[in-house]
């Protein structure tokens, strides 16, 4: 195990740049999920990571040692790939044995290892068929199954669990948590998909445009988000953006829509009476009541456990979630209102949190 | 592997009350076989029935102007004591194992090397082919001004350099002969293993590779451990089209030495050629392309045999 300090890397490819000086400290025996939008650069900083890419300036290290220019195999990392890799024509054990097997471990020492493995994965009825027999999520088993068996520095996961089914992919979530609890290892895992982030990381790293918008624990970035990018990106249904001006009326401040609507919040920025912001609020953050946004509900949308509610002010659509089975109808005029304490202010301009 | 589907599951046939013409209707097996017809009738015609004649006049004594008699194995017999024959045999082997083997080593070296990412490299895949889209004809009288005896540039450039004194007899020597028309044919044969072998390597994933770097291997042992076993299936065929093309290759011996000098050249094709057409004797000539069947039987079989053994291409694929 060790920790893993990444000091403003960059990366380009030809003459352009990807990454934009990215500086992440990922402590020893912790779970970091990098998470962003499709070419934030999340999947290149892990092949960097894992020496795939060259690094284009800036420094790496794994542990005391700064890995630049340390070959991939010195590294002492292993990775799981989306597609996972596995080596066709091997069987599952011979898979599992590949990297002990080039580093010339002796046959009883592989076989060891490798049943050590399959017995945590629940891989052993299967250490004699081919990736073709298998499953996907037994796929899945048997590339993290490789990485195991190496008992490396740093597991590094790159979008594993995209290719499986809704189901299995709640499912291995669990499965890999589990491993890290038991296991302990550092590790790096890139996702787009901030549910997966939320629910595994000890560590979330949002990333967007090649740079770092916010690091933090889950909760943190939900409750705190330094800017819209990262308010918007956390949470699902996202959060409820809604342009306005700030007003102070008699010591009390508030946010005028540009439609009229008057949102509550509980402190104000000093001196910023008339300026323009952007009021965030989470669906679930929306109370129905008998004042507030006067809305008109397009879609409601029931799961069992919560009712989503798709609402209309003029053009623009509001997203709110709700415990309790209200009776409403699409067409019903609703008011929303929502939690002072909890809504969130940015800066039009910049996006910045207020 | 999918396999073919028909319209109506067997226990509905058993059911199926209505006149036979209304069945064959909606029988989809009945309309591929109207499907299959006009191919069916082109490979009879062009490839089943002269390769039957063929057998067929190996057990005559059929010359051209006069239809032969059944002989039984007559002509078999005169050619098994036929050390010409036998000799046309030897090359035949000769050639073929050893273009082979050399078109193989020097095509899984470029397939590798084209592989890689560099500059050009539309450009020199496009020049590697140029050998295989030049009439075997053409090509072979090029080689044939190559080979001259007298106006060889090859030997001249020798010459002029100083690295020897005289012309090469490249076409006169039988074993220089040999070497001579075995170089042509590799020359020829190299783009096809190439360019096929080139398209196998495309299709191993290049995750594959990364896996492999991180798990520790070499260069080499990338190459021993994940590149040659995924690319086994594709050498297979490649392969043994190679061994079938050289092995009855004709047009690049018969242009450049009709098989001399005594003989040292002739293979099974162009011995055939020469005792069918040329001398006449239809028989015979029929006798000595029968002959070659076995041995592109079992060329054939190794390969089928050495593909049915990769157990982890089989199996359902669980995508």
């Amino acid at each position: 195990m060790a920790s893993v300090q990444i000091s403003d890397v960059r990366k380009s490819f030809g003459g352009f740049e990807v990454l934009h000086g990215v500086s992440i400290p990922i402590e020893d025996g912790a779970f970091v999920v990098l998470v962003g939008p499709s070419g934030c650069g999340k999947s290149t900083l892990l092949r960097m990571l894992a020496g795939l890419e060259n690094i284009t300036s800036g420094t790496i290290a794994i542990g005391d040692r700064v890995v630049n220019n340390v070959q991939p195999k010195e590294r002492d990392i292993a990775m799981v790939f989306q597609n996972y890799a596995l080596y066709p024509h091997m069987t599952v054990a011979q898979n599992m044995g590949f990297s002990l097997k080039l580093r010339k471990a002796e046959a009883n020492d592989i076989s060891t290892r490798v049943k050590k493995a399959a017995d945590i994965l629940d891989l052993t009825p299967l250490l004699d068929r081919y990736p073709r027999q298998l499953s996907g999520g037994q796929r899945q088993r048997v590339a993290m199954g490789r990485a195991i068996v190496r008992d490396p520095q740093v597991f590094l996961f790159d979008e594993p669990l995209s290719n499986l089914d809704a189901k299995l992919r709640v499912a291995m979530r669990t499965e890999i948590k589990e491993l890290h609890q038991r296991l302990k290892t550092t590790t790096v895992y890139v996702t787009h998909d901030q549910i997966e982030a939320m629910t595994m990381a000890d560590k979330i790293v949002v990333m967007h445009d090649g740079i770092v918008e916010q690091m933090g624990s889950p909760l943190e970035l939900y409750d705190q988000p330094e800017n819209q990018f990262v308010a918007g990106f956390i949470g699902s249904p996202a959060m409820n953006f809604l342009n306005g001006h700030l007003k102070v009326n008699g010591g009390q401040p508030y946010v005028e829509t540009d439609n009229g609507s008057r949102l509550p919040i509980s402190s104000a920025p000093a001196a910023s009476d008339g300026r323009p912001m952007v009021y965030g609020v989470r669906p679930e953050h929306l109370d129905l009541a008998s004042d507030g946004i006067e809305a008109e509900v397009a879609v409601v949308e029931p799961t069992g456990s919560e009712t989503q509610i798709v609402a209309r002010i003029g053009s623009q659509e509001l997203i709110a979630v709700f415990r309790d089975r209200h009776q409403v109808a699409p067409g019903d005029k609703i008011h929303l209102r929502p939690r002072a304490e909890v809504a969130h202010l940015f800066d039009k301009d910049t996006g910045r949190r207020l | 592997m999918t396999t073919m589907q028909t319209s109506m599951p067997a226990r509905v046939v058993h059911t199926d009350t209505r006149p036979l013409w209304e069945r064959l209707r909606t029988n989809r097996n009945w309309l591929a076989l109207w499907f299959m017809l006009p191919t069916a009738a082109f490979l009879i015609l062009f490839l089943a029935y002269p390769l039957g004649l063929g057998v067929w006049m190996s057990f005559t004594d059929e010359r051209i102007g006069r239809t032969g008699v059944f002989i039984g194995l007559e002509n078999y017999d005169w050619l098994w004591h036929d050390s010409i024959f036998w000799l046309s045999v030897f090359n035949t082997l000769l050639y073929t194992i050893i273009a082979s083997a050399i078109k193989f080593a020097i095509g899984l070296y470029l397939a590798l090397l084209l592989n890689r990412h560099m500059p050009f490299k539309a450009m020199i895949r496009a020049i590697v082919l140029v050998p295989f889209i030049v009439p075997t004809v053409l090509s072979a009288i090029a080689f044939w001004w190559i080979y001259d005896s007298q106006f060889s540039i090859v030997s001249w450039s020798l010459i002029k350099l100083g690295l020897i004194d005289h012309n090469i007899n490249f076409l006169g020597d039988p074993n220089m002969a040999r070497a001579s028309v075995i170089f042509a044919n590799i020359w020829r044969g190299v783009p096809f293993v190439a360019i096929t072998l080139l398209a196998g390597l495309q299709t191993v994933s290049p995750s594959l590779y990364e896996a492999a770097t991180l798990d520790g291997a070499t260069d080499w042992q990338r190459f021993r451990y994940i590149t040659y076993p995924l690319l086994t299936p594709i050498i297979a065929v490649v392969m043994t089209f190679s061994v079938l093309f050289t092995f009855t290759d004709f047009q690049l011996v018969w242009a450049l030495t009709r098989g001399g000098p005594v003989n040292a050249t002739h293979l099974m094709a162009t011995l055939s050629y020469q005792r069918g057409i040329l001398s006449g004797r239809l028989g015979e000539g029929a006798a000595i392309a029968t002959a070659m069947i076995p041995f592109l039987l079992a060329a054939i079989a190794i390969s089928w045999f050495g593909m049915q053994r990769r157990k982890w291409q089989q199996g359902s694929d669980n995508d």
